[in-house]
């Protein structure tokens, strides 16, 4: 949002204020005191003292993370446990069973989810809109076949949480895990210093999680993140919280990164943000997240919405997810997006500028016939028309931790 | 040099005024990757829309803190917006006014004044 230079920074302290006035109703994180004692930038966030920055600002912290490693306090998220009420002590089976309980609200094949692995999936409504993204995870212990780990987004989890434990009836049990902290580690530098404070973790794959004993407590460890490098989340009891950020910070190669240079990050990484780039209109398909539709699921008219994805599936949907390059001033969340003769096509749903390119990018809206890589397209910059071209995306290459498969001979 | 209560400097020579944003400023905003600058002969009215200077994040208004005609904006920001934050209040100056009327010089704060500004904030 555009404003002057002394509203900008008044509604900065203005909403320092704010939190400090209703901090009955603003939720602490496990970490908001040791933030602030680091002189961060803190804003509320989804109910939620958050810190948007720190002394460094937004430029360097995104620059330190693509470079080295990042920690980010992203426990305003919403972890929790999906298990079954009664178990048959029969692995496979109990996997099938809490797998049937989330199944029908979310797109993704969880029934097919090997031990130890996590999947990117997305709440759906009747209409076929997305609700929400989430990972899902079924956990490698064979003693814990029954239960899922799920993560949904901070403004949602209300909702979400509602909605699962509604659908599970007598037969599930959803335990909330925000009541800790989950600590993100991001960047190339990122497994060093974790395994140097956690031994063992740097031999986890990309997207799969384990539980690591840590100083009498539990971390339960997954390589994943929002960035697009190798890194890790760690859902830590809150008790421990504050001795692992200290520890981990002790490491010169770890720098603390706020939510602002996690937005940019993501961004880069053609990652979607819920309630922006993604909402209850948008579909999978749109959102060109069909990777995270199950084909099965898909084929057997099982998944919320189906009428409207089997026929976006065939005719291709009205509009999809692009990624922009633009010329000129950052074309931010709003913009319109122009063809030939202005036409308006659609909106930006997320831009700014790009740390790692040094120019502006941006995601939106457009029709197919449109949102081939290297179409000239415009976007409207404060009542000018500026050139941007259709890029794909990730706009920087994502460096997951995806080791060597052996080649076929 | 006077200041603005919206964090804008001003020095003046002769009739032409060198403007930019304060140090407070810069600092606050944060690393300044884009600015968006008034193309010399533009009329500017005190207190409206003059430019634009924008971090990875958001972008912020700046207001002409005179009246006047713009003389010359400062081209090395389209290649070095980072200026703003390294010098703010030399190398990193926005515009050359020339103003209209001297009166509104007289009015803007002087650096005790704009310090004490500052600490009440």
């Amino acid at each position: 949002m555009r404003s002057g230079i002394a509203a900008r920074l008044a509604s900065r302290s203005w909403r320092f204020l704010i939190s400090v006035l209703t901090a009955d109703t603003l939720l602490a994180t496990p970490l908001s005191a040791a933030h602030r004692s680091r002189a961060a930038r803190m804003t509320p966030f989804a109910g939620y003292d958050m810190p948007v920055s720190y002394t460094p600002g937004v430029l360097k912290e995104h620059l330190w993370t693509r470079a080295h490693a990042g920690l980010f306090d992203v426990s305003h998220m919403g972890p929790a446990f999906l298990s079954l009420t009664a178990r048959s002590g029969d692995p496979a089976a109990d996997h099938a069973a809490v797998s049937a309980l989330i199944e029908p609200l979310i797109c993704g094949d969880i029934a097919s989810l090997a031990p130890g692995r996590l999947r990117y999936t997305l709440l759906l409504n009747a209409e076929g809109g997305i609700i929400d993204d989430l990972m899902v995870g079924r956990p490698a212990d064979p003693d814990r076949q029954g239960e899922l780990y799920l993560v949904v987004n901070a403004a949602t989890k209300p909702g979400d949480f509602g909605l699962i434990a509604e659908a599970a009836g007598a037969k599930g049990r959803l335990t909330r895990a925000d009541d800790g902290a989950l600590i993100a580690v991001q960047g190339p530098e990122a497994a060093a210093v974790l395994e140097a404070l956690v031994p063992g973790v740097s031999v986890l794959g990309f997207m799969t999680f384990v539980r690591f004993a840590f100083e009498g407590g539990t971390l339960l460890i997954s390589r994943s993140g929002y960035t697009g490098e190798d890194g890790f989340e760690i859902l830590c009891p809150a008790s421990l919280a504050e001795g692992l950020w200290a520890r981990l910070l002790a490491d010169e190669r770890a720098w603390p990164i706020g939510l602002g240079a996690r937005d940019s990050l993501r961004l880069e990484a053609g990652l979607p943000l819920y309630g922006h780039d993604i909402d209850a209109t948008t579909s999978p398909l749109e959102a060109n997240l069909a990777f995270a539709v199950s084909k099965r699921r898909l084929k057997a008219g099982s998944l919320r919405g189906a009428a409207r994805l089997a026929r976006e599936a065939a005719e291709g949907p009205s509009r999809l997810r692009v990624g922009l390059s633009v010329e000129g001033a950052p074309a931010r969340e709003g913009a319109e997006i122009t063809g030939p003769n202005s036409a308006r096509l659609g909106l930006v749903t997320s831009g700014g500028f790009s740390p790692t390119l040094g120019a502006p990018i941006a995601m939106g809206y457009a029709p197919p016939a449109f949102a081939a890589p290297d179409t000239d397209l415009r976007v409207t910059v404060r009542g000018r028309a500026q050139a941007a071209r259709v890029v794909a995306m990730p706009f920087v290459p994502h460096r997951y931790h995806r080791p060597a498969t052996k080649l076929e001979t | 040099m006077r200041f603005t209560k919206d964090h804008e400097w001003v020095e003046m020579e002769g009739d032409i005024a060198t403007v930019g944003i304060t140090a407070y400023a810069a600092e606050q905003l944060g690393d300044v990757v884009f600015v968006e600058l008034p193309a010399p002969g533009a009329s500017l009215k005190a207190g409206a829309e003059m430019a634009v200077v924008e971090s990875v994040k958001a972008a912020s208004d700046v207001y002409a803190p005179l009246s006047g005609e713009v003389t010359l904006a400062n081209a090395d920001l389209s290649d070095n917006p980072q200026s703003v934050n390294d010098a703010p209040e030399n190398g990193g100056w926005l515009v050359k006014i020339k103003i209209a009327d001297p009166a509104e010089v007289e009015a803007l704060m002087d650096r005790d004044a704009y310090e004490a500004h500052l600490r009440s904030l």
